[in-house]
């Protein structure tokens, strides 16, 4: 019963995290400016560690946590990186 | 699915409660994202997936792994103080951007540049 409750929430927000996926993946497609594009490709950062957190609990296995942090720490980079372009036009000066 | 039938009730029932309300908040960010009209609005969408649904996710994360291994787990705590600490500084970086560009687009009928209260610099 308790498996079920546990398996049945696991699956839910397996579903909202790929649809918020979806969501900004359509903004970075369609987003009118390059300021739209970097804000949904970081959203899109932080749902791919919100999936990695989900598949450890899936899982049971301490292993998606590393690569969540990773992930976090990566797309903090990389999102620093290009609003330093977008504002100068070069990243480092 | 072993791991899942070792959590007992009063752990499991928490646990799941935690896991539907960060999916509801981090799809709910994510359609603002997608739906809200103007960049100035749409900024504020994601804001809450980032800390809210992540922090409900951590949250279910170290309970779920205290309860599985008999013992304190905490170091999601790492992602969450690492969280709170960068996504005002994205926020700030994309916010900055965004009004540098459009002041020097012209667009002066979006956002923060409404009304011809900011402007460019004067370069020398």
């Amino acid at each position: 019963m308790m498996a079920a409750l546990l398996q049945f929430s696991i699956h839910y927000v397996f579903i909202c995290v790929l649809l918020a996926m979806l969501f900004c993946t359509l903004r970075l497609i369609a987003g009118p400016s390059a300021h739209d594009r970097v804000l949904a490709l970081d959203t899109l950062w932080m749902c791919a560690m919100q999936l990695a957190l989900v598949l450890g609990i899936r899982y049971a296995s301490d292993l998606y946590f590393e690569a969540a942090m990773l992930i976090a720490l990566l797309g903090f980079v990389s999102t620093i990186a290009m609003a330093k372009f977008l504002m100068r036009g070069e990243v480092i000066e | 699915m072993i791991a899942l039938d070792a959590i007992p009730a009063w752990a499991a029932i928490p646990v799941a409660v935690l896991l539907i309300a960060g999916g509801s908040i981090i799809v709910v960010g994510a359609l603002g994202l997608l739906r809200l009209p103007n960049f100035y609005q749409r900024i504020h969408g994601p804001a809450i997936t980032v800390t809210l649904g992540t922090g409900f996710i951590l949250l279910a994360s170290m309970l779920f792994f205290s309860v599985l291994r008999s013992r304190v787990i905490a170091h999601e705590l790492i992602i969450a103080a690492f969280l709170l600490m960068t996504a005002p500084v994205v926020a700030m970086m994309i916010m900055r951007a965004a009004v540098y560009r459009d002041l020097r687009a012209g667009k002066h009928d979006t956002g923060a540049a409404s009304g011809e209260v900011y402007r460019l610099p004067r370069k020398d």
